[in-house]
Formats: structure tokens, C-alpha cells, sequence
């Protein structure tokens, strides 16, 4: 697989009201063509901002980011600009990202004719047919018109997906995508992003705090758990679901209620030490989930900041107890994926 | 035992311009003292509007078309030997309707990390309503704030002088279901009471909330598009779709052997942390404009088993055993035929591939 976006030990700040906030702090992830990356956490652990950074909407404020094996930082302008199109986002809230005043037509034919993807009006109208039947918005003369007041709030979030397929990019982010969408029309949302990733080759970066969704959108992928601004694990999806390392992703593992009475009542609860969660402006000396961590372990975990540790069944870790408790065998987390690789 | 709400026939709608949007179909139900019952639905599907409706804070376009709401309190609720209560809720006015809200039947709203006054300290706004009820003032009231506030697992030291600014979303939360609690009702209504918060501050709220239902004795109604909070929390789960409780029956029997089709696509729909990707199947279509309604059974055009009778007529709930009932023609042979439906998709979709 080809190395399509790295993000290498990348670090953004933000001043508010003169105080300095880490949203993300030393992450570094790679995403391949093709691959589906699902990014994991709670409010305020960095993976919106993760998400942006590589799309390329924000800056980071230290680290590289590499687009094809070239630093995004130093492109030239017909090179950022390809990389621009070549990475896309499709926002959380489809009821605020579509211009309420445009049709749909109008929304998706912008990009086509701004960046002169299509010649002459017949063809930009073909191209919006294809892309709204690729989106399963058939018949797509239905909805050419029609403005996104008059859409349900999973066609509204389709009109985002083929806006943003208009440029043809190899990348999508995606934040929060279906969260917004009714329960019954998830899955199928997510499925469609499924068959056009299959169909187009393109890599996802999916940014959600549901681990399940995760769990079954990364199938053949792998799910990164953000805690503070880092990344504490990093695995394929279906081993982090069901043998998580990190004793934050076990924690919420165990705090997640099941659509099943049998199953949610009789799972077994991991305690936190500590119900409190730590402001980003004054974050915790060494590990930052060391007030919280059930397996906290002493002076290590308070003192030194734990890297993300590659181990050899593909999952990387980044916590002093589990490194130590598995002979300390890993290697730097890069390593680890080449090798999975 | 005398149900603590009994709800008959009540339907709610709305004026709007394209028409009148009816929001609350026909909705009958018994809520039992000290059970808890969820409401579940989608968007649209009229929960909240129910829910404000129960306790009479329906915005002005709102109107009740018809049926009614008995509330009811027993002469030993809560350890007090008050006088039993009988109320005909949708014929109180004025002060005798404020007397009602909160004393015996509270609400936290959906908005709840709004609800709470911002100028206010916490113990303002607890003073606040205990005056407004004729409730205990100064040094009782605190102690019984403070009870409460340790039941929610809260500091009440921390947080009595606070400022709900200086609280995280939980612990608004959290401050919100001990004040609805502070005049003792009989009846708490929840409307979507984790929706907005993180994994971990929802798992804690969920744990509150048993705590509460173990230690105090009261009703609780929670509206929620969320299955698992009802798989969690619930003791009977009501299905809402297009404005009418389209199935209803124990949480086990519910989540076992749901019998109507959008209960079963809505289970099939959620992906579980231990499920397989087989599991899955989203529900066709989208749901229904409240204003055009589809005709017969709301659900026919998203329904794999509609026919020509669901077309036409509208099913009304029936019996499928004790407690358990539903609204559907096909509900005797529904579970059957949807998973052959399944298991002929699944085929053809092999045969396509090949």
C-alpha cells in the first residue's frame, strides 16, 4: 500500500484569552490509499483538530505534514492546490454546511465549474446526475432544485459527500459525519461511504466518539483512541474493540451501554480513580490519564510522558504498565505498522 | 394498584403554515409507581412533544385535540402520609398547574446545559424553587439540597457556591436531576438526559440515575433515540413512529422478541461493540412528513412486509401477550418473514456478486 498522508509528530496549540491550549500534542499517524482510519475519543481530545490538520484546513503549529511523500509545508502553489482537492471534508452538521440559499444543483455544480472540472453547462448538469446517483440520490433530476431545506437531514449529509467527490480527491475526512443523522438511516449512510471508498480507492479518515460505529465502519481498517491531544492506542479496529490494550480505551470499552438488556447489565464496569477530567491548560505532569488510570502504577506514569509503543500482534500502545507487562518488546509505533504493512 | 399517569387517546398537534402537523397520535399508556418506562424514536417521531405534553409546557402552536391524562398519587408515596391524589392534568390551570409541575411530576429538558439560570449560584437556584413551591427555606432546605446532591454523586460543598459556568456538563447535569428531585415528585420526565455528553460523564449519569431509582421512590420517563440507554435503564420500553406508540412491552421482551418491524429494523440498525458486520441492516427510506402523512400504516412505504391492508388501513395496537402489545397487521409472522426478507437479500446480493 502506498503511503497516501503522514502526520509526523505533529502539534498544534491555540491562545485563548492569552493562555496556551495543546488541542494535539506529538501525533503521529499514517494513512495509506485505500485504508480506513477511524480516530476515537471524547470532546477535547485533539481529533477534530487531528482531522483538519490533515485535510490541511489548519496548520500545524510544529511537526510535518507529508502528502505523498512531500512536505505539505513546502509545496508549490499548483502542488497545494492539488493537494487541496486531493483531501476533502465532510462536516458533522449537514443542517449548517449546505448554503441554505443555493440549490443542490447549485451546491455540487460550484466546484465543478470554479475549478473548471466540466466544459459547458450540459456537462456540469451530467456530471451533478452521476454524482448524485453515485451518492444514491435517485432520480436525480428529483432533487436538482430542490434547496436543502427541503431535504431530510441523511440526504442533506449525502448532498456534503458528493460536493465534496466533485474534485475527485484520494482522501476523505470525515467528523462526526452521521452523528447528526437518524439511527435508522446511519447504516446506510456509512455503507454508501463504504462502496465509494471500494469503488474510488479512496482512504477515510473517520472521526466519530461512537466506538461501535467505529468498530464497524474500520472494519478492515484500524481505530486510533485519542485521550488529551495524543494518540494511547492504535490498532486494527476489531482487535482494539476486542482486546483493547490502553487502560483508557478498556475503561470506555466497559463504560459504553449496549443496545441489549442481557449484555449492558451484566458487563463488568472498569472504576476510574478519578471522575474528574483534567483542563487542556493544565494538564497532567507525565501520562495525562495517570489521575484517572485504574492501572496507574507510581512515579513512572506520574513523571514520564509514555510513547507510542508499536507491538508485534499490530497495535500500538502508549502506557508504562502495558510495555511493561508485555517484556517492553516493542518498537517505536512506526515500525510496528510498516511491519503490519 | 392505580397507575401513577395514565395516558388515553391523547393527541397533540401543531398550526403551521403547510398544515397541521400531528405530532402526537392516539398515545395511550400506564406509567406504574417506581417504574421506568423510555420512550424511543427518531426525530419527528413525537416523543418530546409527549413529553412536554404530560406536563403541560406545550409551546403555543401546540394544542390538545383530544384524550386525557390521569395522575395519581398514593397516600404513603415518599414515606409521607399526604392525602391521596387524584388529577385530571389536562383541566389544571394557573396556580394549581405550577403546583403540579415539579411537586408531582418534574421534567429536565433536553436543553438542560441551558436550564440553569447563569447569574444564579447553585444554591440560588435551589432556593429559588423551594420558594416559588412554599418548600423548606434556609437551614432544612440545604440539608435536604444536600442529600440530594450527594445521591447524584456530587460534592455539595464544591458545588453549592458555584456558578453553573464553573461546572462541567455533567455535573450540570447532575445538579438538574437533584433540583428536579427536591419537591419530591412522583414522576420525573428526562428528555434525552445523555445526549450531549461524553462516554464517560453518560456512564455516570446512567449509574446516578439507577442509584436514584434505588434510593427514592418515583416514576421516571426518559425520552431517547438512544436504544442502549434504554436497554440500560429502562423496566418497560415504549417504540414511537409518525406520532403513535407503534409497540410497547417490558425491556426484555422488547430487545428478545420485538415483534413490530420498525422495532426490530431500529434494534438491527444500531451497531453493538460485539456484533459482526452481518448484523446490520439500516431501514429503507426516511421518516415520514408529519404534515403529509402516508396513508394506513405510517411505516407501509419503509416496510419490507407492507401490503395491500397496510396501504389502507392504519393498524390500532393489539395484545400480543400480557404487557406486550403492538401496532401492526403483520405482527404474528413479522419476525419470520423479515429475517427470510434478510436472508433473500443477502442471497441475491451473492448472486449479483457472482
Amino acid at each position: 500500500m502506498t503511503e497516501l498522508i503522514r502526520l509526523d509528530h505533529v502539534t498544534r496549540t491555540f491562545t485563548v484569552n492569552r493562555h496556551v491550549i495543546k488541542a494535539v500534542d506529538d501525533v503521529s499517524l499514517t494513512i495509506h490509499q485505500g485504508e480506513v482510519v477511524c480516530l476515537v475519543g471524547e470532546s477535547g481530545c485533539g481529533k477534530t483538530t487531528t482531522g483538519k490538520m490533515a485535510a490541511g484546513v489548519l496548520g500545524p503549529s510544529s511537526g510535518r505534514i507529508e502528502f505523498l511523500g512531500q512536505d505539505t509545508a513546502m509545496l508549490s502553489k499548483v502542488a497545494f492546490k492539488s493537494y487541496r482537492l486531493g483531501v476533502q471534508m465532510v462536516h458533522q452538521d449537514p443542517y449548517s454546511s449546505l448554503n441554505p440559499v443555493h440549490s443542490v444543483f447549485d451546491i455540487i455544480a460550484a466546484p465543478l465549474r470554479h475549478h473548471g472540472l466540466t466544459q459547458g453547462e450540459a456537462a456540469t448538469r451530467r456530471r451533478v446526475r452521476e454524482l448524485l446517483e453515485l451518492v444514491d440520490m435517485t432520480p436525480p433530476d428529483e432533487f436538482l432544485d430542490k434547496y436543502s431545506h427541503q431535504l431530510s437531514g441523511g440526504q442533506r449529509q449525502r448532498v456534503s459527500v458528493a460536493r465534496a467527490l466533485t474534485v475527485n480527491p484520494r482522501f476523505i475526512v470525515a467528523d462526526e459525519a452521521v452523528s447528526m443523522v437518524d439511527v435508522s438511516i446511519r447504516v446506510s449512510l456509512l455503507n454508501m461511504l463504504t462502496r465509494l471508498k471500494e469503488q474510488m480507492g479512496l482512504a477515510v479518515l473517520f472521526i466519530t466518539h461512537d466506538l461501535a460505529l467505529a468498530k464497524y465502519f474500520a472494519w478492515e481498517g484500524r481505530i486510533g483512541v485519542m485521550y488529551l491531544g495524543r494518540i494511547v492506542e492504535l490498532a486494527p479496529a476489531r482487535q482494539l474493540v476486542d482486546e483493547p490494550q490502553h487502560p483508557y480505551t478498556q475503561v470506555l470499552l466497559s463504560a459504553i451501554p449496549e443496545a441489549n438488556p442481557d449484555v449492558t447489565r451484566r458487563k463488568r464496569r472498569i472504576e476510574l480513580r478519578s471522575m474528574d477530567v483534567p483542563s487542556l491548560l493544565r494538564l497532567p505532569s507525565g501520562c495525562a490519564f495517570h489521575p484517572r488510570c485504574p492501572r496507574f502504577e507510581g512515579v513512572q506514569c506520574e513523571m514520564a510522558v509514555p510513547a507510542l509503543i508499536g507491538f508485534d500482534d499490530g497495535s500500538a500502545v502508549a502506557c508504562h504498565p502495558v510495555s511493561r507487562a508485555r517484556g517492553l518488546l516493542g518498537a517505536p509505533a512506526w515500525a510496528a505498522t510498516e511491519k503490519a504493512l | 394498584m392505580p397507575p401513577t399517569l395514565a395516558v388515553r387517546n391523547l393527541c397533540i398537534e401543531y398550526k403551521a403554515r403547510r398544515g397541521r402537523v400531528r405530532a402526537v397520535r392516539d398515545v395511550s399508556f400506564d406509567l406504574m409507581p417506581g417504574e421506568a418506562l423510555a420512550l424511543i424514536g427518531e426525530s419527528g417521531s413525537g416523543k418530546t412533544t409527549l413529553g412536554l405534553g404530560l406536563v403541560q409546557l406545550l409551546p403555543a402552536a401546540a394544542t390538545v385535540t383530544q384524550g386525557g391524562i390521569a395522575y395519581h398519587r398514593a397516600d404513603t408515596a415518599n414515606g409521607h402520609s399526604a392525602p391521596p391524589q387524584d388529577i385530571d392534568v389536562l383541566s389544571l390551570k394557573g396556580r394549581e398547574l405550577r403546583a403540579f409541575r415539579w411537586k408531582e411530576c418534574a421534567m429536565v429538558f433536553q436543553s438542560a446545559l441551558n436550564a440553569l439560570n447563569p447569574v444564579l449560584r447553585i444554591a440560588d437556584q435551589f432556593a429559588d424553587t423551594a420558594k416559588a413551591h412554599g418548600y423548606l427555606q434556609g437551614g432544612p432546605l440545604q440539608e435536604r439540597a444536600a442529600h440530594l446532591l450527594n445521591l447524584v454523586r456530587l460534592d455539595p460543598e464544591r458545588v453549592w457556591r458555584s456558578f453553573p459556568h464553573e461546572l462541567s456538563g455533567g455535573m450540570r447535569q447532575r445538579v438538574l436531576i437533584a433540583l428536579s428531585l427536591l419537591l419530591e415528585p412522583q414522576v420525573l420526565i428526562l428528555d434525552e438526559p445523555t445526549t450531549a455528553l461524553d462516554i464517560l460523564t453518560q456512564r455516570n449519569i446512567m449509574d446516578v440515575l439507577k442509584d436514584l431509582r434505588k434510593q427514592l421512590d418515583f416514576s421516571l420517563i426518559f425520552i431517547s433515540h438512544d436504544l442502549s440507554l434504554a436497554a440500560e435503564l429502562a423496566d418497560r420500553v415504549a417504540t414511537m413512529y409518525a406520532g403513535a406508540v407503534v409497540e410497547s412491552g417490558d425491556v426484555e421482551t422488547i430487545f428478545r422478541s420485538p415483534v413490530h418491524p420498525y422495532t426490530i429494523g431500529l434494534i438491527n440498525a444500531v451497531p453493538t461493540l460485539a456484533g459482526t458486520k452481518e448484523d446490520l441492516t439500516s431501514i429503507p427510506g426516511s421518516p415520514p412528513d408529519l404534515i403529509e402523512m402516508p396513508s394506513g400504516c405510517k411505516f407501509h412505504p419503509r416496510c419490507p412486509l407492507a401490503d395491500a391492508r397496510c396501504q389502507s388501513d392504519e393498524p390500532t395496537p393489539v395484545s400480543v401477550a400480557p404487557g406486550h402489545s403492538v401496532a401492526c397487521w403483520h405482527w404474528q409472522t413479522s419476525r419470520e418473514a423479515l429475517r427470510a426478507f434478510k436472508e433473500n437479500a443477502t442471497l441475491r446480493q451473492a448472486q449479483g456478486a457472482a
